[in-house]
């Protein structure tokens, strides 16, 4: 018996209860409401609020709303993350939340949705010079393959984690665990992870990683080579030796190209391990956590007795390591041994710049993703029109807010570091797949060109006054404002 | 594949989040970290295909319960169907009266076979699913209103205490609701029994016919509600202490007749600031009002339990 409701009761159809919502009325989960006729999401939602990233007294909201004569301001302060909004998958349906403001008087537009993404990573970037395994060995989380190792680049190792195929292409276990470390990884967790013939490592997005039970403290300075290079003209009169001991090339300053080129004397040091180029040494030790990354406790270990016919005693020698950490100076006696002696005063100096100069050591993670069919087609009917808009920078994309690359070519695959993104932004559907933020931001009239679902556009004004569902953020100050960014505008820092 | 449920950790790290449609489950427990998680995970794979399974019988689930209803096909509607089928011949009711504690007992259940913990919870939106073992205990505070989050009372919950169900109900609730309590709140052995005798307990504190009540049938807000035509109450205007001592008290009269019956443990119904209790028999659960009640209330409850004390 076909019921007979009252005019403007719609149908949800954001799950199986179908429940039919009266005007102004919410269905049974309380999350989709009619409003004015529309089914809307009216979840717990994070905005992010520029005020409060910038130190300045905050309206408490609803109390502007009350009074609100408006204006522009509010438009200008906040701005809508996809944090909470919901989703558009499976169905083509337009995102939650296409929310219009202000910006220096120019109307724009941001398309707030959140998507689920199998087609998703991370790329982990691990600051030591460590080895943790060869290139192309799998990375397992609890005994499942994750990821596997790829280039190491300057002073990092770099592991590619997730992606489709773990997530999906293997087993349910594989899928299901692949699915967590990325959760985890993304939502600023410790991760322990093992890499076959290599490292145990734990990482946690921003925190300095533990390789084999050890936290990495700093990233050295450069090799020993080119710590020479940088340092051999402070040295050059103060000492009239320099070993920079390095697990990859121990630099030698008297063979050094640079000291040469400032007429340092040959001191007929001899060092263990492979000559490469002058003053250059491969394989000085083996790799460890000793001095410069080698497993060498005692500098000395390194050098053969020192040619009689060019040494000469009191000859004064500094070894260092290439992170500042270890250090000793020494001086010859008269039978040419190293006797070790307190590092003089103006040698102390250039030790601590090589301190100063290396950066602390971070693991640190992006999160890529490509924004398929069914999220771009909430944004535009024709979804094409929106990869377009990305590529000639009229759509800019961001994800919690936090700025993102993304890729040149087809598609929109995107990647953004999560430490920049509000806390547990990500989620995720059993499928398994992620499910992260992300916004398109553009001018409302290149939103209607590119066949933008305008019908569905709400002012900011409408969607913030919905407070109780929502969380207000500062948006973090190291971020462009979303809704303006690139070099900061006047009246800024 | 489902893909509408959500599935996160709270950001405290440690409970477990879980959505879907109408269904938001807090989700706790403890023990061997990798207990804990082989449950939390077991509690996410059963949870998401719970939603598809109850729509399937929806209809059915709406339906007044009676002698002649046919018995569903789920588990967790089978459940919902045996938590209400003591009450349908004294009153409307339908299996949905039951479906939140239903929901939190089947996934608790999901979460006890897969891991081995100390104790857990599962949080349906107030109507709670509770697992402890021998010397564990749950401490259960009570509030009025979320929004008022003052504790009007608190019960510990031990190993020998035969609850493993704690329900609240009322007025303000996301569900209707035909009585006036702001939160009738049940102990019973199962969640999906102390489900549905918190909605009978918060139906039942009530005045009729009072002018200060705005009641509507329940369909002129929710055009596919259970409770048809029934009136459903929408707002309450304020009540003189007599007015709400006897609504509290009809509350309790119900109460004690489901206690009596062996079909729930203990009960606190609260109205407007006022809270009414109904101590188990026999060995009072330390169910304490936390010192907010007037003088009148407070002497008759000690009427109330000195009279029990007697029958005993």
């Amino acid at each position: 018996m076909p019921e007979v409701f009252p005019k403007d009761t719609i149908r949800c159809d954001a799950c199986p209860v179908l429940c039919y919502i009266k005007l102004g009325q919410t269905g049974a989960c309380d999350r989709y409401g009619n409003i004015a006729g529309q089914l809307v999401r009216l979840d717990p939602h994070i905005v992010l609020d520029r005020a409060k990233s910038q130190g300045t007294p905050l309206v408490p909201f609803l109390e502007r709303a009350g009074e609100w004569d408006g204006a522009l301001m509010k438009s200008k302060e906040m701005f809508v993350t996809a944090i909470g909004a919901g989703t558009t998958y499976p169905d083509y349906k337009p995102a939650p939340f296409i929310v219009s403001s202000e910006v220096d008087g120019v109307d724009m537009v941001t398309v707030v949705t959140e998507g689920i993404f199998s087609y998703c990573g991370v790329k982990l970037k691990i600051d030591t010079d460590r080895h943790l395994g060869p290139e192309r060995n799998l990375v397992r989380c609890k005994r499942e393959p994750v990821g596997h190792v790829t280039t190491a680049e300057y002073g990092s190792q770099m592991l590619s984690l997730g992606g489709v195929h773990h997530l999906t292409g293997g087993t349910k276990s594989e899928g299901r665990v692949t699915c967590e470390t990325l959760l985890d990884l993304c939502n600023g967790k410790e991760v322990a992870l093992t890499i076959d013939e290599g490292a145990s490592i734990s990482v946690a997005a921003g925190k300095p990683p533990i390789v084999n039970g050890q936290q990495e403290e700093r990233m050295r300075v450069g090799c020993g080579s080119a710590t020479i290079g940088m340092f051999a003209k402070q040295w050059f009169g103060k000492v009239d030796e320099v070993v920079v001991v390095d697990d990859h090339i121990t630099g030698v300053l008297s063979e050094h190209q640079a000291g040469k080129m400032l007429g340092v004397r040959e001191t007929g040091i001899s060092i263990q391990g492979r000559r490469s180029t002058p003053g250059r040494y491969f394989q000085v030790a083996q790799p460890g956590t000793g001095w410069g990354g080698t497993n060498i406790s005692d500098p000395l270990a390194i050098l053969k007795p020192f040619k009689a016919k060019i040494a000469w005693p009191h000859l004064r020698l500094l070894m260092v390591s290439t992170t500042g950490e270890h250090f000793a100076y020494y001086e010859l006696d008269e039978s040419l041994r190293p006797i070790e002696k307190d590092l003089p005063e103006p040698l102390r100096g250039s030790v601590e710049r090589i301190r100063e100069n290396c950066e602390p050591a971070l693991a640190t993670v992006l999160f890529m993703a490509g924004a398929g069919g069914s999220l771009r087609a909430g944004a535009t009917e024709n979804p094409v029109k929106l990869t377009d808009s990305v590529k000639r920078s009229l759509t800019r994309v961001t994800a919690g807010g936090a700025p993102t690359y993304v890729w040149p070519g087809g598609g929109i695959t995107f990647m953004v570091d999560v430490s920049r993104m509000p806390e547990n932004a990500f989620g995720y559907v059993p499928t398994p797949a992620l499910v992260a933020p992300i916004e398109f931001t553009l001018k409302k009239s290149d939103y209607a060109a590119l066949g933008g679902h305008m019908e569905f556009v709400r002012t900011l004004d409408e969607v913030t006054r919905e407070k109780q569902r929502q969380r207000q953020l500062a948006s973090l100050p190291e971020n462009p404002w979303p809704l303006k960014p690139g070099p900061k505008s006047e009246g800024e820092q | 594949m489902n893909t509408r449920a959500t599935i996160r950790l709270l950001p405290d790290g440690r409970r477990l989040y879980l959505n879907d449609g109408p269904i938001d489950l807090i989700v706790g427990a403890d023990g061997a970290s990798e207990e804990v998680a082989r449950a939390y995970q077991a509690a996410a794979s059963r949870f998401v295909t719970i939603l598809d399974e109850l729509c399937e019988e929806l209809s059915l689930l709406r339906t007044r319960a009676s002698n002649h209803s046919p018995f569903p096909k789920g588990h967790i509607a089978g459940r919902m169907s045996d938590a209400v089928s003591a009450y349908q011949e004294r009153c409307f009711i339908t299996p949905m009266a039951a479906v939140a504690g239903a929901v939190a007992e089947a996934v608790l259940a999901t979460m006890t076979e897969a891991a081995e913990l100390q104790r857990a919870y599962v949080n349906n939106g107030g109507d709670i699913a509770l697992h402890v073992s021998p010397g564990h205990s749950y401490a259960i505070g009570m509030i009025e209103r979320p929004e008022n989050p003052s504790l009007f009372g608190k019960f510990d919950i031990s190993f020998t205490l035969p609850v493993r169900g704690v329900a609240t109900s009322g007025w303000r609730g996301r569900s209707f609701s035909l009585g006036i309590a702001d939160a009738a709140t049940v102990l019973a052995a199962s969640a999906p029994a102390a489900d549905v005798a918190a909605t009978i307990v918060a139906n039942a504190v009530n005045l009729p016919d009072h002018p200060a009540i705005a009641r509507v049938p329940a369909r002129e807000v929710s055009p596919d509600s259970d409770l048809l035509d029934l009136p459903v109450t929408r707002a309450v205007g304020a009540l003189c202490a007599e007015e709400i001592f006897e609504a509290l008290k009809a509350g309790a009269t119900v109460a004690h007749e489901l206690q009596a019956k062996g079909w729930i443990h203990a009960a606190a119904v609260c109205l407007q600031g006022q809270v009414l209790l109904v101590d188990p028999p026999f060995d009072p659960i330390g169910l304490k009002s936390t010192g907010i009640l007037p003088p009148v209330v407070a002497r008759e409850v000690n009427n109330a339990q000195s009279q029990r004390r007697a029958r005993a």
